[in-house]
């Protein structure tokens, strides 16, 4: 890994060195940039149409300017959408979905501290029953974090009931903030997806859900639509968790998501260590993207 | 899934304009490739891979091989098939045994690809096949992921080793020796290494898996990868074939419906066999991998070859030849009819096989409506019926229909749509040995008609009928085509990309029996 001349930003370097004109392969070269981070073919094409529009219109014949406007077009998009927490109920109920091994746990351990750094009292419930020694990884990382967790009182005990008993306690012990991690679940399994509708009624007899947040993995590829389409007709997602970004993967497919679903994303994993989770910032991520 | 479905439904339309060509021209083949690149980006193949991929189809499209050909849009589906499954590997590999056990399996990845989970399928598939693995415990990084492999041992019912608490404490390259160790004292057989997921560009956790690796020499490391990785695929398969140099790839997660176009990058790049694949949660959700029905799923051509497969298990040939006589002198009876619809219920279940076909995705709920009892039903009509009345329908009349009716327990009705069913299959039989285009529903023209199957039915009609194709697929082919059910005739059509009109379906369930 030495050379990673892949990465995006390499390949943003080699496109836009220098005050070259813009010629065929420039815009060959960004086509394959903008793929290569995952965008996808269609987003690819949208943006390219758009800043040939652009650079057309403005008569603009400098890759470095071309660049400036790839960068201003990725964060437009991304900023159409608000990426604020809303956390206000008391308590504030937060599911956290996703397929199997995206970092739901981790990233609620994560939030949990980020969330204490702030003095608010947090509880967890540990709601995925399925995954072997999940239980206990929620418990270590709340641990970590200072949170408190309310655990099943049984092997395979059905999630909702633990969801429920989880909001349940936080009512009587005034928690301001309640993280409920769910089992991993592909979405094409019908059968586990009604689970988490379930689950989602349940914690809803009780107080009204402040967010559903669907952990995306970056590294993941066109499959994330998919992922996202099917999360927010089960679970009613409200907003995205990126995480992993501390990788070599870019993550291009969330433009496509947010641009179809109409999500924002809110917030942004990017590594193991228990600090490593920041809200999003448009601006940023663009940068980070375009290089 | 709005995109996969448009990008399937764009892909047979392009077809199905080389189809209606009998020469493929330059710009044919470049619209066609096109559709095939995005096809391939959206199924998250990697962009180098794609290029080489479509360089190469479009320069054998464009050669001899499809200008000679009776059918195009048939050669170009094949070629396209043909190299996917190179890429994937041609045919898979076995997992590699060392000659003096232990043998030592390594998994490594990136985080949530699915490593401890793998671990306890390997696990519980070897000691299905009599080996006493040992499960050891590297992964001392993830909060309790120590725990989750005991409680994965256990559901395997294999041994752990775990020294360690994990959870940041702990060395895990002393851990693997100490396993390996164990294994030898305790005589396991196998040895399977849970390591940390770590990031290809983490520097620091790429050396620690190299050297876990230096210090237990394992026969095999299998690179585990999420089949739902996207671009990315090839960066994390380049950085970890130069970290810990993995001889095998595992693709997880395969039960989604993503494509999976990751294996074909993986392959493309790294050249390692992929050697299995993991499909669900369940500990035994676990298989070697198919690199050819890989292809079909990266595409969405349909499981074309298992289809085949079942095709000319189920077929028997003999019999296929007889009536291919019996058609050419006029003898097809009611027998024969029943006889061919017995052969294509051995082929399995019929849902299944239309279920396969390519460009079947969309008529998913009338299959889920089609009644195989259909089937059943009109057997036991049939099989009321006398010997003189089987060979002969013409002497079925109103008080041996009713006869007939009684003993099969249904109505009359059923029993008089099954004699015009009969008659105009007997029909199309006919017109088939003529050497004429039969109107099989579904089908539309027959691919390559006048030329291919066509002449070859001529020759049977003219009393040659043991003469049939040497290639399997294409005996096969049409031999089905024969069928009075014409269904698998219509699965093989639809290779070439036939898309049948929700109309031609349900003229095809009438025929096998419907109302």
């Amino acid at each position: 890994m030495a050379e990673r001349s892949w990465s995006f930003a390499n390949v943003f370097r080699n496109v836009f060195g220098g005050a070259e004109p813009i010629s065929d392969d420039t815009w060959d070269d960004l086509e394959a940039a903008l793929l290569t981070a995952d965008f996808g073919p269609e987003t690819t094409e949208s943006l390219l149409e758009e800043l040939r529009d652009a650079v057309e219109r403005l008569r603009v014949t400098e890759v470095k300017e071309l660049r400036r406007m790839l960068r201003d077009s990725i964060e437009d998009r991304l900023a159409a959408f608000d990426p604020t927490l809303k956390l206000s109920d008391r308590p504030a109920v937060i599911l956290v979905v996703g397929v199997n091994g995206v970092g739901k746990t981790t990233t609620i351990g994560k939030f949990a501290n980020y969330l204490r750094s702030f003095d608010k009292r947090v509880l967890v419930g540990a709601a995925d029953t399925f995954r072997a020694a999940a239980v206990e990884q929620l418990a270590t990382w709340a641990e970590r974090a200072g949170a408190s967790i309310v655990k099943p009182q049984q092997q395979g005990q059905d999630p909702a009931s633990v969801a429920f008993q989880t909001v349940e306690h936080a009512k009587s012990e005034d928690y301001d903030i309640v993280l409920v991690d769910t089992a991993g679940r592909l979405q094409s399994k019908g059968g586990l997806m009604d689970e988490l509708s379930k689950v989602r009624r349940v914690i809803e007899k009780q107080s009204p859900i402040a967010e559903v947040l669907l952990v995306l993995d970056a590294t993941t590829g066109q499959n994330g639509l998919a992922q996202a389409e099917a999360f927010i007709e089960h679970a009613g997602v409200t907003g995205l968790v990126l995480t992993k970004l501390d990788g070599s993967a870019k993550g291009g497919f969330v433009l496509a998501v947010q641009q179809k679903t109409g999500l924002p994303i809110k917030l942004i994993g990017q590594g193991e260590g228990i600090g490593d989770l920041t809200g999003f910032t448009p601006h940023v991520f663009a940068q980070q993207l375009v290089g | 899934m709005a995109t996969f479905g448009n990008l399937s439904q764009r892909l047979t339309d392009t077809f199905k304009n080389l189809r209606s060509k009998g020469k493929l021209s330059a710009a044919d083949v470049d619209g066609t490739v096109r559709e095939i690149r995005r096809a391939l980006l959206e199924a998250d193949v990697s962009l180098d891979v794609v290029k080489a991929f479509t360089a190469k189809v479009r320069e054998r499209a464009l050669g001899d091989e499809v200008n000679r050909a009776l059918n195009p849009a048939q050669q170009v589906v094949q070629i396209v098939n043909e190299e996917l499954i190179e890429i994937l590997g041609g045919d898979q590999r076995r997992l590699q045994f060392a000659k003096q056990p232990p043998t030592v399996i390594m998994l490594a990845g990136l985080q949530g690809a699915g490593k401890t989970t793998l671990a306890g399928k390997l696990a519980l598939w070897l000691r299905e096949q009599g080996h006493t693995p040992l499960l050891v415990a590297c992964d001392l990084q993830r909060p309790n992921a120590v725990t989750q492999l005991g409680v994965v041992a256990e559901q395997a019912g294999a041994a752990i080793f775990a020294p360690e608490p994990g959870n940041g404490v702990g060395d895990p390259v002393k851990v693997a020796k100490r396993g390996i160790a164990e294994a030898k004292a305790k005589q396991h057989d196998f040895v399977i290494v849970d390591t940390a997921g770590r990031l290809g560009v983490d520097a620091e956790m790429m050396k620690q898996a190299a050297d876990i690796r230096k210090a237990i020499d394992p026969d095999e490391v299998l690179f585990v990868i999420d089949s739902l990785i996207g671009q990315d695929a090839v960066a994390t398969a380049k950085a970890f074939q130069e970290g810990v140099d993995f001889t095998g790839v595992v693709l997880t997660k395969l039960d989604g419906d993503q494509r999976g176009g990751a294996a074909l990058s993986i392959r493309g790049v790294t050249g390692k066999p992929i050697l299995f694949a993991s499909t669900g949660e369940g500990l035994g959700d676990f298989e070697p991998f198919h690199p050819d029905r890989m292809a079909s799923r990266i595409l969405d051509l349909g499981d074309i070859l298992t289809l085949i497969e079942q095709a000319q298990q189920a077929f028997d040939e003999e019999e296929a030849r007889k009536v291919a006589e019996k058609i050419a002198s006029d003898r097809f009876t009611l027998d024969d009819f029943l006889k061919q619809m017995q052969q294509l219920r051995g082929a399995g279940s019929i849902k299944k096989m239309m279920g396969m076909l390519p460009g079947m995705g969309k008529m998913k709920e009338q299959l889920e409506n089609f009644d195989e009892r259909e089937i059943i039903r009109t057997e036991a009509i049939i099989q009321s019926m006398t010997k003189l009345e089987r060979e002969n329908p013409k002497v079925l009349n109103g008080s041996r229909r009713l006869r007939i009716a009684k003993g099969s327990g249904t109505t009359v009705t059923e029993v008089n749509s099954l004699v015009q069913r009969f008659e105009q299959a007997a029909k199309m039989m006919k017109t088939v040995a003529k050497g004429g285009v039969p109107q099989i529903p579904g089908m539309g023209p027959m691919p390559g008609a006048g030329g291919g199957y066509a002449g070859k039915k001529k020759q049977q009609a003219k009393g040659k009928g043991a003469k049939r194709s040497g290639n399997p697929a294409k005996r096969a082919a049409e031999a089905a085509g024969k069928s009075a059910t014409g269904g698998s005739g219509s699965g093989f059509g639809l290779g070439s990309a036939a898309q049948p009109s929700e109309a031609d379906l349900a003229k095809f369930q009438q025929m096998l029996g419907g109302r």
